[in-house]
């Protein structure tokens, strides 16, 4: 390295050897761990062609699990995304006791593995469970149909929009909001024409995770279902049950439109971000959110 | 309008707290508080805006106990130290927020007249349509007033309104604001760190410590008749030395000075460090030079009394002693307080 450049020592970590095997290094994992798998899904996925796949969409069973999947989200992810918001804007605007146990609690089904979730709601709804008399007597059908798997969702996915706002919104403080406010504006005005203008990145970057995972989610889901075919199958399950039925590529068929369904969300968020990027020139007095919302 | 705050109290956990301050303000006043970080100087502003409520106490504005009024409804125009301008907003949709979304329906030319008339008045004419991270922060902070100026507040409150801003901006913005005052005639308080800002700007200044008022005057009258030593140190450089106080008089190291209305006992002198003559010898404190800075318009020189107390005073350049010599220090002004 003595004669780099004009004699000049390298800058730290401008060392070309280092800077190619690192990205070598990151290379070769992408490729291995994230590119080679989705390509197989496709292949595979018209492995006896694209009758035999259009065949196993059409199938209504795995009409029926898109179906429920698109509904779970549909409901899931609108519900977890104002959850977020309220939660994001209690802790980051106000003060109150238990904020901290609040914030460390809304962060827990990151921490709690899904089948954990699956179980514990089991004992809660199921018919021996805390409140599955009581259900069972009113005749309101929890576990082992929609509103199972919703809420099974619902709790994996809970952290999702509220991590992403919360760091960006306490960056942010409480000035612009206090600033509404004192020029006469509303709550509801304060929230729609100065908070959310300010925290829309952040919060879009929040439902296209938490979609994802709703769609995706396996495991709670799982325990909830019941797997009764046709009926409380979501994809990822319907997936599972393909592969055991040594359907292999009935089973890529069903995971490639999951794969196609998480590549339209990322779509429809580049889109959306591109669309909004043009107009406002983002101000350097929030150069540290900034960071935070354009991931 | 005129302000009234009596007996106010808030409660903290931590430093900010204020502990029973009551104060008057006249209509069209433009008043400072002033006072170092902790003593609860933010904490007053934010409570006559109603972003903070007041533990205790009561603030009027004219006959109308606004205590109790929300800060949406209490009609003042408060401009945050960062300025909080909205990021996402042109600074035409700044200044127009309060009129957009103030009950009294305003058609939108009126609106856009009114801008305009602000946009003159604190000299932006041009930048209507840039975004505030595209202008400077003295910009900013006008434009911050102006926001704060449209929606005909009652009171206008300013928090550390040039603390983020370069020295030179600072003063041109300082004179400009006074400027601005006089011609709206609107009641004004600003809370500042800086002493020199609040003398040179206000018409009276509150000066705060720990949570209550330690004196309130006229710029004049905190400066030639300071309240006790932490007034006399806050507004500027001063050298204490320990007295002992009997009988009206304060006597350092065997020197005698006024102590007019001091109690017997321990004490202290205070005086700035433009009050001390040095002398070969003869009359003062004896002292030794321990170090001497050179500054653009005068020398500073470090000494020692005899009792090895530690003195700065201010000499014209061309003093002429160093490190090590001996002397005596003939002190004007001196202010005698009782030991703190």
């Amino acid at each position: 390295m003595a004669h780099h450049g004009k004699g000049k020592p390298p800058r730290v970590g401008d060392n070309p050897v280092f800077r190619r095997t690192l990205l070598a290094f990151v290379l070769v994992l992408v490729a291995l761990m994230i590119v080679a798998p989705l390509v197989v899904i496709a292949v595979e996925a018209f492995s006896r062609g694209v009758g035999y796949f259009a065949a196993s969409i059409a199938d209504p069973d795995t009409r029926h699990a898109i179906l429920l999947t698109v509904v779970t989200a549909l409901i899931a992810v609108p519900v977890n995304t104002a959850f977020g918001v309220a939660a994001a804007w209690a802790i980051t605007k106000h003060d109150f006791r238990g904020k901290r146990l609040l914030t460390v609690v809304i962060e827990l089904p990151f921490s709690v593995s899904p089948i954990v979730a699956g179980v514990s709601y089991l004992f809660v709804y199921g018919l021996q469970g805390l409140f599955g008399p009581a259900l069972q007597s009113a005749e309101i059908k929890i576990l082992f149909a929609l509103p199972g798997i919703v809420l099974a969702s619902m709790f994996v996915t809970a952290p999702f929009v509220a991590r992403e706002l919360i760091p960006l919104m306490q960056a942010q403080g409480r000035d612009l909001e206090e600033a509404a406010t004192s020029l006469g504006a509303s709550g509801w005005r304060t929230f729609f024409s100065v908070t959310l203008p300010n925290i829309k990145w952040a919060l879009l970057y929040g439902v296209v995770l938490c979609n994802s995972r709703v769609m995706g989610e396996f495991g709670a889901v799982s325990v909830v279902s019941g797997n009764i075919r046709g009926q409380t199958n979501t994809l990822p399950l319907h997936i599972e049950l393909l592969y055991h039925d040594y359907n292999a590529a009935g089973s890529f068929a069903a995971a490639s439109i999951l794969a196609g369904l998480a590549i339209v969300t990322l779509i429809a968020k580049v889109a959306l971000e591109r669309q909004g990027a043009g107009r406002v020139q983002r101000p350097s007095q929030l150069a540290g959110a900034d960071s935070i919302t354009r991931r | 309008m005129k302000i009234r705050l009596t007996n106010v109290v808030k409660e903290f956990q931590t430093f900010r707290a204020v502990h029973g301050v009551s104060l008057d303000i006249e209509s069209g006043e433009l008043v400072a508080l002033l006072g170092p970080s902790g003593s609860g100087k933010t904490t007053i502003l934010r409570m006559v805006a109603g972003l903070e409520y007041a533990d205790g106490g009561a603030i009027y504005f004219g006959e109308e106990n606004a205590t109790d009024i929300p800060v949406r409804e209490r009609g003042v125009g408060f401009v945050f130290q960062h300025y909080a301008l909205f990021p996402h907003m042109t600074v035409g949709e700044n200044i127009a927020f309060g009129m957009k979304v103030s009950k009294v329906k305003r058609s939108p030319e009126a609106i856009a007249k009114r801008v305009a008339e602000l946009l003159d008045l604190v000299q932006l004419g041009g930048l209507k349509d840039r975004f505030p991270g595209q202008i400077s922060g003295g910009q900013r902070q006008r434009v911050a007033l102006a926001r704060a100026l449209a929606v005909d507040p009652r009171v206008l409150l300013l928090d550390e309104p040039f603390g983020a801003l370069d020295a030179n901006v600072r003063r041109d913005l300082r004179r400009w604001l006074r400027k601005i005052h006089d011609e709206l005639g609107i009641t004004t308080l600003f809370v500042t760190h800086d002493q020199e800002e609040a003398l040179d700007l206000a018409d009276r200044v509150v000066i705060l410590n720990k949570g209550k008022i330690v004196q309130e005057g006229t710029p004049e009258t905190v400066c030639r008749n300071p309240a006790d030593a932490f007034v006399m140190n806050f507004l500027g450089d001063a050298n204490r030395l320990d007295a002992d106080i009997r009988g009206g008089k304060a006597y350092v190291d065997g020197v005698a000075f006024e102590a007019g209305g001091v109690a017997d006992g321990g004490g202290q002198i205070l005086f700035r460090p433009a009050d001390v003559t040095w002398h070969e010898e003869g009359q003062g404190i004896a002292a030794k030079i321990v170090r001497v800075i050179d500054r653009p318009d005068s020398r500073r020189v470090l000494a020692l009394t005899g009792s090895g107390q530690p003195v700065e005073f201010d000499t014209a350049p061309e003093f002429p002693y160093g490190k090590g010599e001996e002397g005596f220090l003939d002190i004007r002004r001196p202010r005698a307080y009782p030991a703190a």
